[in-house]
């Protein structure tokens, strides 16, 4: 067992006990926000691994999001009896990737299958990654900002214009993600239990990989261009290749926590394309400390579950604004930086004067 | 046996000609030193050799291959590998970590390997750290690996870069200015260590202001001036030459 485990065991332990803790005092309920507040909290680790570690700014990622949870639900709500006689939905259909339903009135319905569409949806988040940011991440600081928030309105605009896309009101009617027999990813009371611990065990899975990544040579060489860019390329590392890959990789976090979420709330609408959520995600991860997954995701789990309980009210948005302006101000570093144990004690101990190693 | 050549290099900056028509060789497993007063080229001629900057014409061939204009990081997988004058270490990282970036080239693991950690990347950074340790064992800085590389002093940093670049296992090394900021003593030292760098089989070209470094350690040696090569010939035949001693000395009226 390696050091780097330890804290993902402690993380499983707390997310037991959470729902321990709504079953014995029966407030399951609250599991419903816990539930989505794991989706977005996949999104806020891969995003803390593109800014924290690769040093690569992103207001754009609700954007990757919004192509996830578009996709998915249009796919996996959009009729295709009247095209049934087309070879390509007949080729769909010979493949297994359609999934049949009825519909309300008892007629029945052909979708793309949840597990297809939530490849394509993949699929189509990688391409655009590398797409965008193949000339966006040549950019730098303010400016490489500004492009991923173009990208960011661009989405919004499109999913908010799109009448295909349900423009203003969304899709709705999403069907359950079928996960293994009886269980699915849907926001029915009765399956609130394994859901919460199926998004969380996303976020577990995915906290693995990026931990196996940093503690790698590509961990490595990604700190090395974060730090260096020249010297990291004088040592062979292709910054730009892997500053892209880490790009792909953090869409691909985003599109994933899109299309699960879609399934679970059986829908979305624009404001997940908004460029306020985008907003959100870079001040949970500046919050967190910036290069610090786990201070992301005990982050984003309590501003999450706090924002979408509601104790926020109507200033929600505001909140998050706030919280990046005062971090920027005070603690660049973020809240739950590595040496903030060793700078507490310095300050204690009266050198407070001497620089931070 | 050349391992470098650099024909007619040229490179202007709007009017500055910074580098212009320069050309010279650079023999296997020997130590050659670019000198010049400042602004004489010296440091955009490294520039172009390892490709942080395109030249505007002229050659630049490493063992039989044509590298103007290519990247960095694809001139470095070719075996060159550089420091830089003004100390460019990877911050928030330890002295054996920076030196673990040097070994880049000689692991494989990517994106996949590392996040599903295959068991192979175990061995890869078993064999990667103890290299590293071997390589800070060799430069006298063992003791410094879990040491913040940056909070080192100046002379120890400098140290810590050439470690990084030897990492790479290059077959030429560029070393430019390895004794800028360094006392009397770091200087010796480092001369050494350039020494030891020789024996290990690694050809070195360096740019240097240290007249006793450079007439120490260097085989041959070249001087710039205003960008172009006003000589080129041993050490000793250089302290001689009366073109270098004019525009280093200025001109006895």
């Amino acid at each position: 067992m390696r050091a780097r485990y330890l804290p993902v065991a402690a993380f499983a332990g707390i997310i037991i006990a959470i729902q321990l803790t709504t079953h014995f005092t029966e407030s399951a309920y609250h599991l419903t926000q816990l539930t989505m507040t794991a989706y977005y909290s996949l999104l806020v680790v891969g995003l803390c691994m593109l800014t924290g570690y690769a040093g690569q700014i992103s207001i754009g990622h609700a954007g990757f999001f919004a192509i996830g949870g578009y996709l998915s639900a249009f796919l996996t709500t959009h009729n295709l009896v009247p095209h049934q006689g087309t070879a390509f939905v007949s080729l769909l259909k010979k493949a297994g990737l359609l999934a049949a339903r009825p519909d309300l009135y008892g007629g029945e319905i052909l979708n793309v299958h949840p597990w297809a569409a939530c490849l394509a949806a993949i699929l189509a988040t990688v391409i655009i990654a590398y797409l965008i940011g193949g000339p966006v991440l040549k950019l730098k600081g303010h400016y490489l900002a500004m492009a991923t928030l173009g990208f960011g309105v661009i989405i919004y605009r499109i999913a908010l214009g799109t009448t295909l896309l349900g423009a203003a009101d969304g899709i709705s009617d999403v069907p359950g993600f079928p996960l293994a027999s009886g269980v699915e990813i849907t926001g029915k009371a009765s399956m609130r239990v394994p859901n919460y611990y199926a998004a969380w065990g996303l976020v577990i899975a995915g906290m693995v990989l990026l931990l196996n990544l940093i503690h790698s040579r590509v961990g490595r060489a990604l700190a090395s261009i974060h730090g260096a860019e020249d010297a990291a390329e004088a040592m062979g590392i292709p910054a730009a290749r892997y500053k892209l890959h880490t790009f792909v990789l953090s869409a691909v976090f985003a599109s994933l926590a899109g299309v699960f979420l879609t399934h679970y709330n059986g829908g979305i609408g624009p404001s997940e394309a908004s460029v306020m959520k985008s907003v959100r995600y870079v001040a949970i991860v500046a919050i967190g400390g910036m290069a610090n997954l786990w201070g992301a995701l005990s982050m984003s789990l309590v501003l999450n579950y706090f924002s979408l309980r509601g104790y926020f009210g109507s200033y929600d948005d505001a909140v998050f604004g706030a919280i990046l302006i005062l971090i920027m101000l005070f603690a660049p570093d973020g809240l739950l930086r590595r040496h903030l144990f060793d700078d507490m004690k310095r300050m204690f101990s009266g050198d407070a004067d001497q620089e931070a190693p | 046996m050349t391992l470098l050549s650099v024909r007619e290099v040229s490179k202007r900056f709007g009017g500055l000609q910074a580098v212009g028509g320069v050309s010279f060789d650079v023999a296997r497993g020997s130590i050659k030193a670019l000198i010049g007063p400042n602004g004489a080229g010296k440091t955009t001629l490294f520039n172009l050799i390892s490709g942080f900057l395109p030249p505007d014409s002229g050659g630049i061939v490493f063992e039989g291959t044509p590298v103007q204009g290519m990247q960095p990081f694809e001139i470095a997988a070719l075996g060159m590998s550089r420091t830089f004058q003004h100390i460019r270490l990877f911050p928030k990282m330890t002295v054996l970590e920076n030196v673990m970036v040097g070994r880049h080239l000689h692991g494989r693991a990517g994106f996949l390997a590392g996040m599903l950690n295959l068991p192979f990347t175990w061995s890869e950074e078993r064999r990667i750290r103890e290299k590293s340790l071997e390589i800070l064992e060799l430069l006298g800085i063992a003791d410094s690996a879990r040491v913040e590389a940056t909070s080192l002093a100046y002379g120890q940093q400098r140290v810590v870069e050439l470690g990084r670049a030897l990492a790479c296992e290059p077959k030429l090394l560029l070393l430019d200015e390895p004794a800028a900021g360094l006392n009397m003593r770091e200087t010796l030292e480092m001369g050494k260590l350039i020494g030891k760098v020789r024996n290990m089989g690694i050809t070195v070209l360096l740019v240097e202001h240290d007249m006793s470094l450079v007439m120490t350690v260097s085989d041959e040696v070249v001087v710039l001036c205003y960008g172009e090569k006003i000589a080129e010939d041993l050490p000793l035949a250089i302290q001689k030459n009366p073109e270098v001693i004019r525009v280093y000395l200025g001109e006895v009226q």
